[in-house]
Formats: C-alpha cells, structure tokens, sequence
C-alpha cells in the first residue's frame, strides 16, 4: 500500500485497508516511540509544523514522532510575529513554508484550511486540526487505541460524550467507527448534538446511531465511553456554554454501572469531565491514548515521507 | 384546462420547466433589476406542466441570450430546466440545463468558517451529491450547502 507523497487531511480520504495498514504500521513504531529502540529513518529530512491555534499533545507528539524517526523540525512559535499578522494568505504561506521542508503539520481555525494548503503544497500536508472540521490523525490514535485495548473495533458499541457538535474529533472519529462497523451512541445535550447532516451521512452509510442526553440509561452495555471536553472557545455566546458545561461528569459512582473492561477514552484536555479518581481504574485510558499520538504519528510520517526500511 | 397564453417571442430566450417556485431566483440570476431591465420580461409562477405531472415556472426574456455561466447557475436551482433560444418566431437551439459532478465557481460556502470566505485566492468547489433537488458538499470543509439560492456568486 503505498502513501508516499500522500496528504492526511481527512479521515474519509482513506479506505478501511489503508486505515489497518497505517495500524498495523503503528503498532511496529511502539517500542521506538518508548525509546528502547532507536531508529533514524528520516535523518535529514524536515518537518514544517504551522499551529495556528494553541496545541500542546498534537504539537509535541508530531515534533516527538519527528525527533525519534531522525527528521527535524521548524515551526512558528508566536504566529503574531510572522507575515500571516501583516494579512498574508494562507496559500502564501503554505507556499513559503513548503519551500522549506519536506511535509507541512497544519492546525487552522478555519475549516477546509488543510484540503487548501495541499492545493498550494508540493509536499504532503497533514491535518493537524482545521476548526470544527476534520483531525483524522486524532482519528488513527483513537482508532488505534480501541483496537489495541479490545482487540477490534467491529461491532463494539461506543458511547460519545459531551460536545458533539463543535468537537471536531468526534466528527472525524464517528465517520471511521462506521466504517469499523462500530454501533455509535450519541450522548449530549440539545444544543450540542451531533450536526444533523454528519448524523445522516451515519445513517446512510448504514451506522446503527442513537442519540439521547442521558448517559446514565446507556453507560451499561457501553465498549467504550469517549468523553469529550465541552469547548469553551467554540461558544459564541458564554451564556449558552456555562448552561450546559459540566452536564457530565465521570466518575467512579458512575461506572459502578459500567461493564467491568469498559473504557475510557477522552482526546485530552480535560476540565472536569472526568474525575482524577478514575485515573487509576482499569477503565481509564486516556493517557495511554495520548501516548499513541506518537507511534501513530511516526507511522504516518514514515508512511508519507518514505522513510527507509518501512 | 383553457391554455395560458403569453405572446410568443420573436428573438429572445425562454427557460422552461424551471421548478416551481424558482423563476425569481432565475430572475435573480438573469440580473434582472430596475436598471437593467431593456425587454420584456414574461414570468408565469405556477403553470401546470404539459407533462402532466406537478407544476413549473417559465421565464421568457426578449432580445437577449444567456451565457454559459448563467445557464450552469439555472441548473443549480432547477435542474429540470430547458433552455429555448428563439430567432425569429424559430427555435433555434433547445437544451436542458446540466449539472456536472463538480461545481466551481458559481456559488459561495454557506458555512461562514469555511477557508473559501476568508479571501483566500481559490474558487468555492462543490461535488454534487444529489440532483433532485440539487445537494452540494464543500470540497474544502465538507459541509452540505444550504440554501443554494441565497449564496448564487
């Protein structure tokens, strides 16, 4: 299967097949994502990452991928001090950076940013976020994740919590659950469900989906519970974000209810969505998920850049 | 049925079988103002179709030809839309309006947080994903259009 070349911008761009290879491949990145081996593959190469937005795991996971593969990376630490504060274009600067190293990482505000500055780049654009749109290297870890916890993803029942409608993770991973063959449930409130066009393009793709506000009457025949952070700054209006933040709160009272190799996931960060005490659980897993932003990570860098011995 | 009578056109164009409802959209589409009205303009709303099934709109506009660009707009709103160009009382060319795979151009994102409106240098770029009606999916941010009509460039 060959991606050398390719742009990761989003999710649906990419078969079940291609989706299993790029598993299968991160599964391989494991113990040098660990450190207990070293590998430089990339050794020369350079990674352009542009972060528009603030980011902290999906920045340092990307340069953390680079620097274990070999590759090197330049950034823009303070976007107030670059061109793009004096009006430049997008596709001014996409075409700038590009000239500079061999892959761009790209988080953008503004959605459909990542599918414009691969028209404009040579080399492959990852989509590191773009507004409320897609995240599909999210994607890979949070599928990568379910997989390496319950062994497939097939037909597991997963529960999707919080901010459904302004959470672009959410958007990216339900599209590829289906794919998976996973049955979804959709739990949040009126004003943040799911967009009813993503729901239907579920649907069509034949997902058996079920929304509801209450998470209490479906936590127990729950695989996975992925709890999302309801965004503050996707709010235009504060008014509307203090009514529903806080609707729900994990805790261990409330997976008393759960099976007992439940798990739960979260793209991190978290508020108080989640209780410290579940940390500890057997049930908590989002930390492991944030550490597979690297081995997934530096298999689509090894994937797209074609690094030696892949 | 007594048979609507309009005058017919000696040179001109007539959009027939446009949806119903549509014909001050194509209107719209024509440029049609206050200033820029030099012909006559013939509008029926709501005619039964010779068809026999449902009802249409048809625009009839004098000495004037439309250009391609307008035409591949019509068909964004009425898909089912003919176009008949009249020279001398003759039809001269008769086609329906057709929808390609891919739109470019013609109509803007309703999605005000996709790159396209952010004077970004590239033309709003939609695949069609149904003709009846006419559904559009931006090929930037993936959204589904609503309300073509509204957001015609």
């Amino acid at each position: 299967m060959d991606f050398y070349d390719r742009d990761i911008v989003s999710i649906k761009d990419f078969t079940r097949e291609e989706i299993e290879a790029l598993l299968d491949l991160s599964e391989k990145m494991v113990p040098y994502a660990m450190g207990e081996k070293t590998w430089k593959p990339l050794s020369g190469r350079i990674l352009g990452n542009l972060f528009f937005e603030p980011s902290t795991r999906t920045r340092l996971s990307f340069e953390s991928a680079a620097h274990r593969l070999g590759a090197n990376v330049i950034d823009v630490s303070e976007m107030s001090m670059t061109s793009i504060s004096k009006g430049e274009t997008l596709a001014d600067t996409i075409r700038m950076v590009d000239a500079y190293c061999d892959a761009i990482v790209l988080r953008h505000p503004h959605e459909g940013a990542a599918r414009l500055a691969a028209k404009f780049s040579i080399n492959p654009v990852i989509n590191a976020g773009d507004g409320a749109g897609s995240h599909p290297t999210q994607t890979l870890l949070d599928l990568f994740t379910m997989r390496s916890c319950k062994g497939s993803i097939d037909g597991l029942n997963i529960a999707l919590v919080g901010d459904l409608k302004y959470g672009r993770t959410v958007h990216s991973l339900s599209d590829a659950l289906t794919v998976f063959g996973a049955k979804l449930t959709l739990v949040a409130p009126e004003q943040l469900q799911m967009p009813d066009d993503i729901v239907k393009h579920l649907k069509d793709k034949g997902c058996h989906v079920r929304q509801t506000d209450n998470l209490e009457e479906v936590i127990s025949d729950t695989d996975v519970l992925y709890v999302t952070r309801i965004q503050k700054e996707r709010f235009p209006d504060p008014t509307e974000y203090r009514k529903v933040a806080g609707m729900y709160r994990i805790d261990n009272s409330m997976l008393r209810e759960a099976q007992k190799d439940m798990i739960v996931m979260h793209p991190l960060p978290r508020i108080d969505e989640i209780a410290p005490e579940v940390d500890t659980t057997e049930h908590a897993k989002y930390f492991e998920q944030a550490f597979n932003g690297i081995p997934v990570r530096m298999a689509l860098l090894m994937a797209i850049l074609g690094g030696e011995g892949i | 049925m007594k048979e609507i009578k309009v005058a017919p056109i000696r040179n001109g164009t007539v959009i027939d079988h446009i949806t119903a409802g549509q014909a001050l959209n194509v209107l719209k589409i024509l440029g049609v103002n206050e200033n820029t009205i030099d012909s006559t303009i013939s509008v029926l709303i709501k005619v039964p179709s010779k068809k026999g099934v449902g009802w249409k709109d048809v625009v009839k506009v004098e000495d004037r030809e439309l250009d391609p660009r307008m035409v591949d707009k019509i068909a964004l709103i009425a898909p089912d839309a003919t176009i008949v160009i009249i020279r001398d009382f003759i039809v001269a060319e008769k086609y329906k309006v057709k929808l390609d795979d891919i739109v470019s151009g013609l109509v803007k994102c309703s999605n005000p947080h996709c790159i396209t409106n952010k004077g970004e240098p590239v033309e709003p770029e939609f695949r069609v994903v149904s003709r009846s009606p006419p559904k559009l999916r931006c090929m930037y941010c993936d959204r589904t259009l609503t309300r073509i009509s509204d957001n015609l460039l």
